[in-house]
């Protein structure tokens, strides 16, 4: 719920366009720690922003699968890195000018 | 190696606590990593509901040691207010907490063995097993 807080607040005061949550040292996702990351990302949408969720391991993803989480709508990536090209590749497409790096 | 360990849930710190101590003992049978998860989020699973419906319960974890295939057995009970319909309750999607309705059928994908006792006002006894294959 800190953290829920926290990030929602920071997505106003950074101005961020893309959030990347890393969740490589979760070693179960039940329903309920589902829920609240789907909320989670729901609402930085509504603040204007992008969500990818990076390193659900693989025995997570198998239990996920059988427990019927699909996570819908929410983009993951392999990793930090993945998730970063998520965004670049994104936002390349949407703006029209050359862009800095 | 011990054949049984009880943990009583009552806040979010025991849920951890229980999966953890599922782990342990799923390594003790010799689980492989997948199954040890599987072990894991369908205790998480057991946890939340006691939490969520039953404010506190107790997790039972045990060994079946002699048998062949070996595995272990979970037991989530609580003094809560029970089931109406657990036909209900099993279906997909059905939630009286504003839940996503997944983790009872959920659980019961998790694992081999899946039976559920409730009463109303007389609490509710979910018990699960999964076997070493």
């Amino acid at each position: 719920m800190q953290l829920r807080d926290n990030l929602v607040l920071k997505v106003s005061t950074l101005r961020s366009r893309g959030v990347i949550i890393d969740v490589t040292v979760l070693d179960v996702m039940d329903s309920f720690a589902s829920r609240t990351l789907h909320d989670l990302v729901r609402m930085i949408k509504l603040r204007g922003a992008d969500t990818v969720i990076v390193g659900i391991q693989p025995e997570v993803a198998f239990a996920m699968v059988q427990l019927g989480l699909t996570m819908e709508g929410v983009p993951a990536a392999l990793d930090l890195e993945e998730g970063l090209a998520f965004f670049n590749q994104n936002s390349l497409r949407k703006e029209t000018g050359p862009r800095v790096k | 190696m011990s054949n049984e360990i009880r943990v009583a849930i009552q806040t979010d710190v025991d849920i951890v606590t229980a999966r953890m101590q599922g782990r342990a003992l799923g390594t003790e049978v010799g689980f492989g990593s997948t199954d040890l998860t599987l072990i894991a989020t369908a205790i998480s699973e057991l946890a939340r509901n006691i939490i969520l419906y039953a404010k506190q319960g107790e997790i039972i974890l045990e060994v079946i040691a002699n048998s062949d295939p070996c595995g272990i057995t979970v037991v989530a009970q609580d003094q809560g207010p029970g089931i109406i319909d657990i036909g209900q309750a099993m279906r997909v999607g059905y939630s009286t907490s504003g839940s996503l309705g997944l983790g009872l059928p959920g659980v019961s994908r998790l694992m081999d063995e899946f039976h559920i006792n409730s009463q109303p006002g007389q609490g509710t006894t979910v018990t699960v097993k999964k076997w070493k294959r």
